[in-house]
């Protein structure tokens, strides 16, 4: 058959998936065509991997059609997706650590006559010399580095027969060399006429490699766009969406009080990535310190850091600067020691029920995680947990059937992150750390958030803010710290600064260093 | 090209909540349900089903003898699925009580010849439980400490250690602790527990164990520690937990009580230290705990139910000649029917239905 260069290799029509109530996929229409790089772009929560997750036989789409040159097909699992010639290389690796390259490459396919391991070898070369893949094929898994291995599961696909190739955020784990590679790869692999997609937020990559880009937003197609035609300006307001005109109060508390100062946090990852580089500010009670950056920049670090739950590397301080003046270091301090220390920090994490909230609880069980050590002797506090669970309940207007049976886990995420933040305000922290505090909510719940946050800051507690939607950062908060790629990339006044300016510090890799960092 | 039907047959969705009325007739229906299949096991036999149930219930409840026999039975299966339940919950696969079990009657055999006659009989068996505790807890806490400090797997470890000490006393029961023919003296009147309504008291034991589990799951700082790391120990860290800590605490507690379950069985029951004194009563326990759902009250029912299925077994063998691993298909059939049970209360099925099919080929 002929495939002509352009023509669509997989369209997407009206897709829709829901996971319960959440609609992770609204209506999406797409078209993959060959010979072209397309780039899937939208924040976390977009939608953006489970839509490819239903390519590549993954889910299974509640609604809507899938067609493959023309025709309707239906993909039930991974191996009707490569029946459909669909690949999609998975952003955590599925490789047999034991095994060399040219094993896993061919593990689970059956070969005519047996297994010859030295005619694969000769077959998978041919296809890393076709494209431009450097790899050891005798080399063990084990002894490969991220890169390597991602070159493997990329070659695994190919050997496959794959010609619709979907990357899901490929270049998270890279060096900006080894993502140079990929891209050379990936550009051979559209020369050849293959249909390629990448999952992916950083713009400046999304600029470099894709023919076009289409944007979700909050599981909603906003629009495919030609890169050569658009702008990473343009791309951030499509990704972030024009929110509905914000008015949220920032009253000026009477004195700024230094509380946190950082310097020269650095934290690296399992792998030796780092997460953190060198990041070095100040907080001040009585302000909204934001913090601005694509996902994965390094927030969700940051404050884990601070709350005692990274790894830090030597040489990072956080110096903790306590209401009646003393100092305190908490580098490589545990959480229990910041709580035997009887500093009052408040951390409200991304993930509410990997971090912060037992799911499983009811709402008293989990006020009580932060209650139970005031209990007399060895029994667990019953009283105070109890009293604090229903004045939150009360005060925040939380929906609940009852609060002493109904595990937090079927409550809707506005109410489960209403008694989150609760609890981490009732107890008056001089430190109130959130990430993504409104994520998932109403506009209605959202700005109950934000009036606590800033009631919590006209009290003197230190808010430090970390959000995905501009306007509200900007509304919201006194000043605004970005980070680029694990960097402080600059500091701005949120009172004068622009979307534009913090938008092109969140993509300048690296630099943005001589950004003003006064305040 | 064909064209496929747009969903498969049958679909799997988590539930929303469920009553709690409807889980339990779930549950009760399991249990019915695996009687049933019983029923057919039975019948493929040669025999009556009623009446081998009705032989069954006859020879583990129908009497005081019998009852008793029973109780003996539960007692070691209760005290052994109390000691899991704390590891259970904080998702710590102990598979090695059967080996903490035996730790246990090794650390009281050890006392018992050294002091027996020399002691008299309550400070003897208080000295014995005592060294029980210390061995079975240590047993529990090696495991616990591997994974703490280097995130060993669990399950296999605990497994492992029970062939280790059940080895180490097969050697002392055949070398230098034998008294005959490959056998261990048995113990003196002092060292051996004393008797209660019948049998020993170590019934007593166990109930009193009952309370102080519930109460310590419940309503202690402990217990809270132990439910929030079953859940999620990013959380635990989160709220300041030190979960390595806990998971040696709570696996040294886990093995102590299983010491004191061996140390039941041997001055209660046996009399004497053997290799085999757990008898695969660490792996029933598995079965107590996960049936009861880890509620200490719960397990006092499951296990008097295994007893009794186990007694009436003997009594089907005896009185109808019917081989006694019948017990074993009925308690695995149970297993199977309870365990099960527990995806039709968190899942439900939504099958293809025939219209949304007519209206895809009508496309």
């Amino acid at each position: 058959m002929v495939r002509l260069e352009g023509q669509n290799a997989i369209e997407l029509r009206n897709i829709t998936k829901r996971f319960g109530s959440v609609v992770a996929n609204d209506r999406i229409c797409l078209s993959l065509k060959r010979g072209q790089i397309l780039s899937l772009l939208g924040e976390n929560g977009s939608g953006k991997t489970t839509l490819m997750n239903m390519l590549a036989g993954i889910y299974l789409p509640d609604e809507g059609e899938i067609l493959a040159d023309g025709k309707p097909i239906t993909i039930r699992s991974p191996k009707d997706a490569f029946d459909h010639k669909i690949g999609m290389i998975h952003q955590h690796y599925k490789l047999v650590e034991v095994f060399t390259a040219t094993q896993n490459i061919i593990l689970g396919l059956k070969a005519k006559g047996g297994l010859n391991l030295a005619e694969a070898n000769r077959k998978v070369q041919e296809i890393c010399d076709r494209y431009g893949f450097e790899i050891d094929l005798k080399k063990k898994v084990y002894d490969m580095s991220v890169s390597e291995k991602q070159t493997v599961e990329i070659v695994k696909v190919l050997y496959r027969g794959a010609d619709i190739l979907i990357l899901d955020e490929p270049t998270a784990v890279l060096t900006p060399q080894e993502t140079d590679k990929l891209f050379a790869v990936m550009r051979n692999m559209k020369a050849d006429g293959k249909a390629l997609v990448i999952i992916t937020h950083k713009l400046n990559e999304v600029m470099a490699i894709s023919d076009e880009v289409a944007v979700l937003r909050k599981g909603k197609y906003i629009g495919t766009v030609k890169t050569a035609e658009t702008s990473p300006q343009a791309l951030t307001d499509m990704m972030v969406g024009h929110a509905v005109t914000l008015n949220i109060d920032r009253p000026q508390a009477d004195e700024l009080k230094k509380r946190l100062k950082i310097g020269n946090l650095t934290v690296k990852d399992k792998e030796g990535v780092k997460k953190l580089d060198d990041v070095s500010f100040e907080a001040f009670g009585g302000e909204i310190l934001g913090v601005a950056g694509v996902a994965g920049s390094g927030q969700k670090e940051l404050l884990e850091a601070i709350a005692g739950l990274q790894k830090l590397e030597h040489g990072s301080s956080i110096l903790y600067i306590a209401p009646d003046g003393r100092e305190q270091e908490l580098y490589n301090l545990t959480p229990l020691d910041i709580i035997k220390k009887g500093i009052l920090l408040s951390f409200v994490p991304e993930d509410r029920f990997g971090m912060g909230l037992v799911g499983g609880m009811n709402i008293t069980d989990n006020i009580r995680l932060r209650t139970y050590r005031d209990g007399k002797l060895m029994l667990s506090d019953f009283a105070e947990s109890k009293a604090l669970a229903e004045k939150i309940v009360t005060d925040l207007e939380v929906v609940t059937p009852d609060i002493n049976r109904t595990p937090l886990r079927r409550l809707s995420g506005g109410n489960v992150q209403k008694v989150l933040v609760g609890r981490e305000i009732s107890f008056n922290p001089t430190i109130l750390m959130t990430a993504y505090a409104v994520r998932g909510l109403d506009i209605n719940t959202s700005y109950a958030i934000y009036n606590l946050l800033t009631a919590q800051k006209m009290r003197g507690a230190a808010v430090i803010y970390v959000g995905e939607d501009l306007d509200v950062l900007l509304e919201l908060c006194d000043r605004i710290l970005v980070l680029c790629g694990g960097k402080v990339s600059g500091v701005v006044d949120a009172k004068n600064a622009t979307k534009e300016e913090i938008g092109l510090l969140m993509t300048t890799v690296g630099g943005g260093k001589e950004a003003t960092n006064e305040a | 090209m064909k064209h496929e039907a747009n969903t498969p047959l049958i679909r799997l969705a988590k539930r929303d909540a469920m009553s709690g009325g409807a889980i339990w007739a779930i549950r009760v229906g399991s249990i019915v349900l695996s009687l049933l299949i019983g029923c057919l096991v039975i019948l493929i036999t040669g025999n009556n089903p009623f009446k081998a149930y009705g032989v069954m219930i006859q020879g583990s409840l129908g009497g005081k003898v019998y009852l008793q026999q029973t109780i003996k039975i539960a007692i070691p299966l209760l005290g052994c699925a109390l000691a899991i339940a704390p590891c259970f919950k904080m998702r710590f696969w102990n598979i090695g009580a059967e080996g903490q079990i035996t730790a246990g009657a090794l650390g009281a055999t050890l006392i018992a010849r050294l002091l027996d006659g020399k002691l008299p009989s309550l400070p003897l068996l208080l000295l014995m439980c005592l060294a029980a505790i210390v061995a079975g807890g240590i047993w529990g806490l090696i495991p616990a400490f591997f994974k703490a400090k280097w995130n060993s797997n669990e399950t296999l470890f605990t497994l492992m250690m029970n062939y280790i000490i059940i080895g180490v006393v097969g050697w002392l029961q055949n070398g230098p602790w034998e008294a005959r023919q490959g056998r261990m003296a048995q113990f003196s009147k002092d060292a051996t527990l004393p008797k209660v309504l019948g049998i020993h008291c170590g019934w007593i034991i166990v109930l009193v164990l009952v309370l102080l589990m519930f109460f310590y799951m419940r309503y202690t700082k402990q217990g809270f520690e132990i439910a929030v790391i079953g859940d999620s120990k990013n959380t635990a860290s989160y709220a300041g937990m030190k979960v390595g800590y806990v998971m040696m605490r709570t696996m040294f507690l886990s093995g102590a009580i299983c010491g004191i379950t061996g140390f039941i069985i041997l001055s209660g029951a046996n009399g004497t230290l053997a290799s085999n004194i757990a008898n695969g009563v660490g792996f029933t326990a598995i079965t107590v705990a996960w049936l009861s759902q880890l509620n200490p009250f719960a397990m006092i029912v499951i296990s008097m139910m295994l007893a009794i299925l186990t007694k009436g077994a003997d009594t089907l063998q005896t009185q109808m000649n019917v081989p006694a691993s019948l017990s074993n298909i009925i308690i695995g059939l149970l297993l199977f029917c309870m365990l099960g049970c527990e995806f039709f209360i968190n899942f439900k099925m939504i099958f293809r239905s025939r219209k949304t099919e007519k209206e895809v080929d009508a496309k």
